[in-house]
């Protein structure tokens, strides 16, 4: 009984106790939701154009981070002056970085293996995976790096607003954090639904070989996708490295994006988006208020649960696409 | 084509590498197991950096200990318990004086091995507490303090700060953690000295995986307003977790670190609001000690060292000087004890069992005040000895405590017990054989 009670009754109890605290919940929740969606939105554009689950996203948020940050302390080495012409000098040159690598995927890791099962492209990110963690750790050393959110002139410091008996906390970075990846994420989801080669793009997941056969060129849209996927670990990299620190411990955080993709669909932009909110909020309502029953710590998992329920009643995420396969 | 022979050529080269090449017999063999990579490289760069220049300084200045040769091996482990304990397997055909598991998740699993293999396993204020216990572990040792004792000197130093321990009554106490087995090593002292002292213990457990990711556990952090907070971190959780404890307005100067939890890069990251936190550490930070300038001479300088110049003498760099410190003081003492220049395993756990570091001899070596001199014995693998708190100023580490000794009376009688609880947990654990040697 007492669990019953501990279970149904008293989590909305403290609920109602203490509303500043849930609200605070529902922030935190919000913004990490937002940064979840953003990295289940680079997993997504490049499912959509190869079909491919690219493994390698998560190491792709460490090591466009880890150039941004490499490339600052290079700059600066060089007597590049003041600290904001270096950083947005290093910015620039690492969304070239992110090209390079997206041109390099495309000429030595696709373009070999067209047409070949998906298994094998996948198997061929997890090569990708490791020769991304060797390069970053060769160039840029295996210590954890400062992020440059200042230099970046990204916000820092806190507002407290004073509110229903208590107070919230919103740190400066976090809104940033959320407005960016918003309009990241809008903007991605327009260009991809509303442009040419967002038509070319859902042409190519349709099909390589029928898209080759229109002439659309399979070789620019998996350029243009890879490179797409690279902004958006760049963008996830700097706003969870200002957040907390830039480490290879971020390509774990990346794999959160897995239960996103499982609710929303491996296929589905506003899958990505309503996953990660459904996700973010959810784990954190879950920690906070029903962790302690479980001795703390269920963040790790719940996720998995929560999409695991979804996947019960709709086994293709909520916005995918159902496949039926006719033997 | 070209790449993928050289791919190939690469991936077989360095496998021939690592399985192939032998110690050889005029070189006494000593394999680090490192962590220079993954999510706990913060800490693990700086402390595998520090035990092997120190080794190596030993090797450019000297030659050695006693005329032979160290042959000083890394293998990475990435603080993963099943890469550590390849690392051991790997590692132990070769002959190794000594293992360093760097990790208290490795150090569990090859603990039951090390008696069997007849190789000393240097746990350094790591590990199983337990162990500490020379008659029922004698081929593990773990110098200068055990986790117990570091959760014990918490305690004590927050009962200087209350007015006394008994005003610890009715407090609440929390313990953010690493939710693996080093994380949780304190849990069994803490939850005793709690009924002992009347405070109340909140456990607030950081799985790896959300280790930059800790916004719901600060809040549980928040709801529940702990007194006072003793990090059991490691690795990326600790920015992270300072950063959080920041943005609930936590005071800093009432949370404390245990001494793996007080890097540099742990607190550098949360900038000038970190000002205020605390640590635990058994040694000095900074280059101001001849034994680092020596490293600088003979390491840094030329070139060898792994670690970027500027971050010599930080508090994780240091931490890997002392733990070497051990191994070349237990090396010259199984030299001395053995008469004989190529000592193996089984000399250097008497080295180990009859090591005295006085304070006589850290001023020999060039590390005067570096650390708390320590004495192993037969039957006390650790020592117990004290530590100091240090507080973050926005830049560097200071000195704030004088050395806080364990609760002894407390902490002993426990890790006699829990010796006793993993001896019968374990059949068929065997009994000591190995004579006790007269200390050196």
């Amino acid at each position: 009984m007492d669990l019953l009670y501990k279970i149904f009754i008293d989590p909305f109890m403290q609920m109602g106790q203490a509303p500043d605290l849930l609200v605070q919940t529902l922030w935190e929740g919000l913004v990490s939701g937002v940064l979840y969606a953003l990295i289940a939105l680079g997993f997504v554009l490049i499912f959509k154009a190869s079909g491919v689950f690219n493994f390698a996203q998560g190491i792709m948020v460490v090591f466009a981070a880890l150039t941004l940050v490499g490339l600052y302390a290079l700059l600066r080495r060089w007597g590049v002056a003041p600290g904001d012409l270096a950083a947005y000098l290093a910015l620039l040159l690492t969304i070239g970085v992110m090209f390079v690598l997206a041109v390099a995927v495309e000429r030595l890791v696709l373009r070999p293996l067209v047409n070949q099962p998906d298994i094998i492209l996948f198997m061929a990110t997890f090569g990708l995976t490791y020769l991304l963690i060797g390069l970053g750790q060769l160039v840029f050393g295996g210590e954890s790096k400062v992020m440059i959110a200042e230099d970046l002139h990204l916000p820092s410091g806190s507002i407290e607003v004073k509110m229903l008996g208590g107070f919230v906390n919103f740190q400066k970075i976090d809104i940033a954090a959320a407005v960016i990846a918003s309009v990241m994420v809008a903007g991605l989801a327009v260009f991809f639904q509303s442009t040419r080669i967002g038509r070319a793009l859902r042409a190519v997941a349709d099909s390589h070989r029928a898209a080759l056969s229109v002439g659309i060129s399979l070789e620019q849209i998996w350029i243009v996708v890879w490179f797409a996927a690279g902004i958006v670990a760049l963008a996830t990299g700097i706003m969870w490295g200002a957040r907390s620190e830039v480490s290879f411990a971020l390509e774990i955080i990346a794999l959160k994006a897995l239960p996103v993709l499982i609710l929303g669909g491996f296929t589905s932009i506003p899958g990505a988006i309503v996953g990660g909110l459904i996700i973010g909020i959810g784990e954190k309502l879950g920690e906070f208020y029903w962790g302690p029953l479980l001795g703390s710590g269920i963040e790790s998992w719940l996720a998995y649960v929560i999409a695991l329920l979804f996947l019960l009643y709709r086994p293709q995420g909520l916005f995918g696409e159902r496949i039926i396969e006719r033997i | 084509m070209k790449l993928k022979h050289l791919l190939l050529g690469t991936a077989t080269l360095t496998s021939m590498v690592v399985t192939a090449i032998p110690a050889s017999a005029a070189e006494i063999y000593i394999p680090l197991l490192t962590y220079r990579t993954g999510a706990f490289a913060v800490s693990g760069a700086a402390i595998g950096s520090g035990m092997a220049d120190y080794l190596n300084m030993l090797n450019e200045r000297d030659g050695g200990i006693g005329g032979v040769k160290l042959n000083v091996e890394e293998c990475e482990t990435g603080y993963d318990t099943k890469k550590g304990v390849e690392c051991y397997e790997q590692v132990k055909s070769k002959n190794p004086i000594v293992v360093n598991p760097y990790s208290t998740g490795i150090t569990l699993q090859i603990i039951p091995k090390a008696a069997v293999d007849k190789i000393p396993i240097l746990s350094m204020a790591y590990g199983l507490s337990a162990s500490a216990d020379g008659q029922n572990f004698p081929w593990i040792f773990n110098p200068p303090a055990t986790y117990w004792d570091g959760a014990s000197m918490f305690v004590k130093y927050i009962g200087g700060k209350e007015g006394g321990l008994d005003k610890l009554k009715g407090k609440k106490i929390g313990l953010v953690y690493l939710d693996a087995p080093y994380g949780k090593e304190p849990i069994p002292l803490l939850e005793a000295l709690a009924k002992d002292y009347g405070f109340e213990l909140k456990l607030y457990p950081v799985p790896a995986s959300e280790a930059q990711n800790q916004s719901s556990l600060w809040l549980n952090v928040r709801r529940d307003r702990p007194d006072w907070i003793y990090m059991q971190g490691f690795g990326a959780m600790n920015p992270t977790a300072i950063k959080e404890a920041i943005k609930i307005n936590y005071p800093m100067d009432h949370f404390v670190g245990n001494w793996w939890s007080g890097g540099d890069d742990d607190a550098r990251p949360a900038g000038p609001q970190a000002k205020g936190y605390l640590s635990f550490t058994f040694n000095q930070t900074g280059t101001n000690f001849p034994i680092i300038k020596e490293i600088e001479k003979h390491v840094v300088e030329k070139g060898k060292s792994l670690f970027p110049k500027e971050k010599i003498g930080e508090t994780f760099y240091n931490r890997g000087v002392l733990n070497s410190i051990i191994i070349a003081e237990a090396i010259r003492n199984a030299q001395k004890i053995s008469g004989k220049k190529e000592i193996d395993g089984s000399d250097l756990r008497r080295g180990l069992e009859t090591l005295e570091i006085s304070a006589a001899r850290l001023k020999e070596i060039g590390a005067e005040g570096f650390a708390s001199p320590m004495k192993v014995t037969c039957e006390d693998h650790n020592g117990h000895n004290g530590a100091f708190v240090t507080q973050w100023d926005g830049t560097k580490w200071n000195k704030v405590s004088d050395w806080i000794s364990p609760i002894k009376e407390k902490v002993n009688p426990l890790i006699e017990q829990a010796s006793k609880d993993y001896v019968s947990a374990n059949a068929g654990w065997p009994k000591r054989s190995e004579p006790c040697d007269k200390s050196s």
